[in-house]
């Protein structure tokens, strides 16, 4: 069955380094409107630049490329993130799950998917080698009720 | 992001500012990597109090500064962690490698 889908964006952007934090940012704005907590909305930002800086890292490590995110917001109060891009893919994607596995710089911790898991609800990674790798997300926002 | 230090007596604290993600780690490790090398300090106290946002890649920075402090036969201490910060460490587990205050 599908979800409805009530509102969403599309971003687009260079796999610059410098672009991390507009990702995060702009993801954080726009799930603002679940009326998330700053923990939720931590998790939320902490999800989106992992899966951007390994499209950054892994994906594109000798050119830039593009990345697209899209975030939609479903039923429930669920919020859904896909972070797309058309790089070299993931060989073996089990592998790369695991806790410290990592090809990256020194820079990188190899927790990449791991903090993906804990903060969010669900994660899909679908990826082909050559043609690229698609990370979806998603993470149901605790309806607060106001104070009485 | 932003770095800055003072040392006292061999103790240095560094107190990082800012937002800490993968495009700020590599220059961040490489100013931690100098600022130790020219202090040479017995104990260091890392201060992520100013920190608004971190990823995985503290984690590496952590690490970093973990082996560069064993490597001077001193020891590295985090301290005044957000409470954001805190739940990417304690994701990775780092309580059990360094110290978390």
């Amino acid at each position: 069955m599908k979800t409805k889908c009530t509102n969403y964006i599309t971003l687009e952007f260079l796999s610059h380094s410098a672009n991390e934090g507009f990702a995060r940012g702009a993801v954080a704005c726009f799930a603002a409107q679940l009326d998330p907590t700053l923990e939720e909305l931590g998790d939320i930002k902490t999800a989106v630049s992992e899966a951007v800086t390994n499209a950054i890292v892994h994906a594109y490590p000798d050119r830039l490329g593009k990345i697209v995110i899209k975030a939609r917001i479903l039923e429930e109060n669920v919020l859904e993130l896909s972070v797309r891009d058309w790089g070299r893919g993931i060989a073996d994607v089990e592998k790369a799950r695991q806790p410290l596995f990592s090809t990256g710089g020194e820079e990188r911790s190899g927790m990449g998917f791991t903090i993906m898991e804990s903060f969010m609800d669900r994660l899909t990674v679908r990826s082909q080698e050559g043609k690229g790798t698609r990370v979806t997300m998603r993470r149901r926002i605790q309806p607060r009720r106001a104070v009485q | 992001m932003e770095m800055k230090y003072k040392t006292e007596n061999r103790q240095l604290t560094i107190t990082l500012t800012g937002e800490l993600d993968h495009h700020a780690a590599k220059d961040l490790m490489d100013s931690i990597d100098r600022c130790m090398e020219q202090n040479l300090p017995t104990k260091t106290l890392l201060d992520l109090g100013g920190l608004t946002f971190m990823d995985s890649s503290g984690i590496a920075v952590v690490l970093r500064a973990k082996r560069r402090m064993e490597a001077l036969s001193g020891t590295l201490v985090v301290v005044n962690i957000p409470r954001q910060a805190s739940r990417v460490l304690e994701t990775a587990g780092l309580g059990r490698y360094v110290d978390l205050v």
